[in-house]
């Protein structure tokens, strides 16, 4: 069907076919189609233009989707995205963790998730066709493609299995005939000549008979690819953060493959953190920030500084935070992390350190997966880790837990359904246990023996259902039952009945509506303000940090990769979070900008940049 | 009526269904012919006797090392305690405590290895602790072979060595709790002319017992103690947060329940008459674990209301359905047949009941 390919079926313009060895050099220095040896001439590798594609360039959008909008239960998380892909074009889908990235790609796959939760608004158009895609198989059957983050490959199968997996070329036999199709015998010669072909059009140097499962990570992508490409009808590919597990140099072997592709008409849409790749690989970005779409612009006309700004963004207000008094900076430290390592499976911290004043609100933020989360668990003695902890000027052996909590520290954590609360239990339970264990409050002794005083408790939970406003039946409702800002509410209650000097928190907001966002970020502020608890808040919502901390530390990669004060700007936080160091150093204005630029400084000494990043950034 | 509703939610359909149907057998004594005083004494005698052995599986599942079915490892200690009782010869009341007492030390030392064994394989306590008890009976079936037993009561009588199958306590404690203010119609000449109710005769002391080993059980609940070890057992992710330490609180939750399982094999037998060795309590496990899940429990909480629920239920069942069978499907041993398919159902049951919850 597809054997030597005519010029006049590519999309590309003419070109000698051949060229004497040493005279080839590709004619602009955009084209980066691969090149084939053959003997003493190099030639461009076959293109296989697939009947059927041709038709696609004349069209304007291979994809529009408009005025997408998406609510969970009344939780707005998409509002008017609209998205429009040429053919050939490789368009970025930036943005924050919960963005909304990964809802719309779910819209335009047709997720069981979507429908379940009462789909959607706006129009799919494929192909100038309004289209309803209900399920992935149908994406599948509109030419859309998906290479995920983590590999679906078979390890046992060889390459050109993987690659026509399910869709295996068949010959026919009796007794298929009789049985249907799933009796026909596979037909191994014309599969591996297919994969052949579509693994020489990526122009990539990978045998079809070769093991996945021994292939290094790098080229796995590839297979992932090739899969798509081999469906007759591919025409836009997602790739879902294809890079976050390659090295550089495979990412760039990568990404010029995809170009290569993405000149022969097939369109891709690119979903990364990584925005120097953005930057040089993508024709077209588009930015998400919070569901909504805040940037629609061509690739040239943005700078990596710029992209970071717009996924950051700032829109929360500053809270009234506490500014008048001693500045913190002056206090005395009253935690330290040195070359703090924390083994939390999908979350390690490799490498951190830094120093909290006492009185501050400090913030740990980053993207998800970089072991910001793991921080605080480690203290905690959740998770095995390394490096020194000292608080208030002490070391700590923090894998002994009760001794951390008798130093003074409370955790609030982020599996609140899992480490955070005894769902079958009462409210009641769940907010005395804390204090019944380390402070032996809500104890009476009879006859020498410690028993739970359930009265006591039960008064205290009672004024703090009053207090933090938790809506419930009463204190002996089960926590399961509460919502999810209820049950979050019981948390720092029971954080909070520790009467801790170091409170730690960690995601607090998350899976919460807003009305109980503002009231669980009131109450800590307020708790920090009034009690002078130093609080330290893990989070993924920036903004959120940024409204009620001093300073945030971004953690990227396992390391610190800065320390800012939320007075910095935007774009700083994004290149941060992107593993590149801020072209400039926070100038040394305010004193306190002054103690964050030197802590940022000591950190990014021990965390050390990749230099090559940094360079491409700074261009 | 609103009442009505929240307890039939608290008990749930299943255990309303088990109680209705023991109602329809507590009934239908009635027309069989059955002798319903005497039947009924049984039942209360019964629970009784295995009510300690519930309350071993509770503390088990409390601790957080799930259903305890090395149940056997404790009731072999109460076994050597109890041998060691009728070796010397103690009797009455005085040698029953004895007895008891000489297999707590047992019972905490074995208690203890096993607490070891399960912190180290966490998540397939029942498994294990299972085949764990499999071996240690074999293993103290040559120990009772070897262990320098001389009373020629006990031990074989033609070699004069190992301990007999089953050991008579006539001479020792027979019954010591069941006559303690024991009431017995018959005894007392009470209501001897009524047909139903002449024979029948309440165990006081059994009971009274097994009243208190709830009542102390329950007592601990409410204790710093008891809370966090319940907290513990729900959530061990939870109370690390907290500070507790799981093995520690583990560890005591397996010892207690091992000893408790060894003062419930005494209670058990001085009430039955007899002590059983060799393979007897290989499968002692399993209508204790029966009777909790009954009750209500589920291998990650129980509770004592579960355990008295459950015992009542479970051995009154047992108790009334064997002669109720047998009068209305004249088949031999068919009511033997049944006993063994609802006690192993419901265990069965119960254990597809933790998958569903684990993968919650």
């Amino acid at each position: 069907m597809h054997g030597r390919i005519r010029p006049w079926d590519c999309s590309l313009p003419r070109r000698p076919f051949l060229f004497k060895k040493g005279l080839c050099t590709p004619s602009e220095p955009g084209d980066t189609r691969p090149l084939v040896h053959w003997g003493k001439y190099t030639r461009y590798s076959r293109l296989p233009v697939k009947p059927g594609r041709r038709k696609t360039l004349d069209r304007k959008f291979v994809l529009e989707m408009n005025h997408i909008g998406k609510d969970f239960f009344g939780n707005q998380v998409l509002k008017d995205v609209s998205i429009k892909v040429k053919p050939g074009e490789i368009v970025a889908l930036i943005g924050e963790n919960g963005a909304g990235k990964s809802t719309i790609m779910n819209i335009l796959f047709g997720m069981p998730a979507i429908h379940q939760t009462g789909g959607f608004t706006g129009e799919v158009i494929i192909d100038g066709e309004k289209v309803d895609i209900k399920s992935p198989m149908e994406a599948m059957k509109h030419g859309i493609g998906m290479v995920h983050q983590e590999f679906m490959l078979i390890d046992g199968y060889d390459v050109a299995e993987n690659v026509k997996l399910n869709r295996e070329n068949l010959k026919k036999t009796p007794l298929g005939m009789v049985f249907g199709k799933r009796l026909n015998l596979v037909d191994q010669l014309s599969m591996h000549k297919d994969a052949r072909t579509t693994l020489d059009s990526l122009g990539i140097d990978l045998g079809e008979r070769t093991r996945v499962g021994s292939l290094p990570v790098g080229y796995k992508q590839f297979v992932e690819i090739a899969r798509e490409l081999d469906k007759e009808n591919t025409r836009l590919i997602v790739l879902d953060e294809p890079t976050a597990v390659l090295t550089e140099t495979e990412a760039e072997t990568f990404l010029s493959c995809v170009r290569s592709v993405a000149e022969k008409g097939i369109a891709f849409i690119f979903i990364s953190h990584k925005l120097d790749e953005i930057k040089n690989y993508t024709h077209h970005v588009f930015v998400l920030r919070d569901g909504e779409m805040v940037g629609d612009y061509h690739t040239r006309e943005l700078t990596t500084i710029r992209m970071s700004e717009l996924m950051v963004g700032r829109k929360v207000e500053i809270l009234n935070r506490q500014t008048d008094g001693e500045a913190p900076e002056h206090r005395e430290i009253c935690l330290e992390l040195e070359h703090f390592g924390v083994s939390m499976p999908g979350e390690v911290a490799r490498d951190v350190s830094f120093q909290v004043k006492k009185g501050e609100i400090f913030g740990i933020g980053g993207l998800a997966g970089h072991g910001k989360i793991s921080i605080a668990n480690g203290i905690m003695g959740l998770y095995p880790c390394r490096g020194q902890v000292k608080i208030h000027g002490k070391a700590m052996d923090v894998t002994k837990t009760s001794d951390t909590l008798n130093e003074g520290v409370a955790f609030v954590s982020e599996d609140r359904r899992g480490a955070g609360l005894m769902l079958d239990e009462s409210i009641e339970l769940n907010i005395a246990i804390g204090a019944l264990k380390t402070k032996n409050r809500f104890v009476t002794r009879r006859l020498g023996i410690p028993f739970y005083d359930k009265k006591e408790a039960i008064a205290y939970a009672k004024k703090m259902i009053q207090e933090l406003d938790i809506r419930c039946t009463g204190h002996s409702q089960p926590v399961r039952s509460l919502s999810g800002g209820n049950q979050q509410k019981v948390c720092i209650a029971r954080a909070l009945t520790l009467e801790p000097d170091i409170l730690f928190v960690s995601e607090p907001t998350r899976g919460i509506d807003i009305g109980a966002k503002k009231m669980i970020l009131d109450s800590l502020m307020k708790l920090n303000r009034e009690k002078g608890v130093t609080v330290i808040i893990t989070s993924s919502e920036l903004a959120e940090l940024r409204s009620v901390c001093n300073r945030i530390a971004i953690v990227t990669e396992g390391k610190i990769a800065g320390i800012l004060s939320s007075t910095d700007e935007d774009y700083k936080y994004g290149m941060l979070m992107s593993g590149v160091k801020p072209p400039e150093a926070p100038e040394a204005g305010s004193p306190q900008k002054a103690g964050a630029a030197e802590a940022g400084e000591r950190q990014n000494a021990a965390a050390a940049p990749v230099p090559e990043t940094e360079g491409r950034a700074n261009s | 009526m609103n009442r009505v509703k929240q307890a039939i939610d608290y008990l749930g359909v299943s255990r309303l269904v088990v109680i209705g149907f023991l109602l329809v057998l507590m009934v239908s004594v009635f027309p069989l012919g059955i002798n319903p005083g005497m039947i009924y004494s049984d039942c209360l005698v019964r629970i009784g006797m295995n009510g300690f052995l519930v309350l071993a599986m509770m503390i088990s599942i409390v601790c957080g090392a799930g259903l305890n079915f090395g149940l056997p490892i404790g009731i072999l200690c109460g076994l050597l305690g109890g041998s060691i009782a009728v070796q010397f010869n103690w009797t009455g009341l005085a040698g029953f405590w004895g007895a008891c007492l000489v297999s707590v030390p047992f019972a905490m030392g074995a208690g203890w290895l096993y607490a070891l064994l399960l912190n180290n394989v966490k998540g397939s306590e029942m498994t294990v602790g299972n085949y764990m008890a499999f071996s240690v009976v074999s293993l103290m079936s040559i120990a009772w072979l070897v262990l320098p037993y001389s009373n020629p009561k006990i031990v074989w009588p033609i070699t004069g060595v190992g301990l007999r199958t089953t050991m008579t306590l006539e001479e020792n404690y027979d019954k010591v709790l069941d006559n303690f203010l024991k009431i017995d119609f018959r005894a007392m000449g009470i209501f001897q002319d009524n047909p139903y109710w002449k024979d029948f005769s309440l165990a006081t002391g059994l009971l009274l017992v097994f009243a208190l080993g709830c009542v102390l059980m329950w007592l601990f609940m409410k204790t710093k103690a008891g809370i966090i070890m319940r907290c513990s057992g729900v959530n061990p992710g939870f109370s690390r947060t907290l500070g507790v330490n799981n093995n520690q609180v583990r560890t005591v939750g397996i010892i207690a329940s091992t000893v408790i399982a060894a003062i419930g094999i005494n209670i058990y037998s001085q009430s039955y008459g007899f002590y059983q060795f060799y393979s007897a309590p290989l499968m002692m496990a399993f209508p204790a674990m029966a009777a909790i899940l009954i009750g209500g429990a589920t291998p990650r909480k129980a509770g004592v209301f579960h355990v008295v629920l459950g015992v009542i239920l479970f051995q009154s069942l047992l108790t009334l359905a064997t002669p109720v069978a047998n009068a209305v499907i004249n088949a031999g041993s068919i009511s033997e047949v049944v006993r063994i398919i609802v006690q192993n159902g419901i265990i069965l049951y119960a254990l597809t009941k933790i998958r569903a919850n684990g993968g919650k």
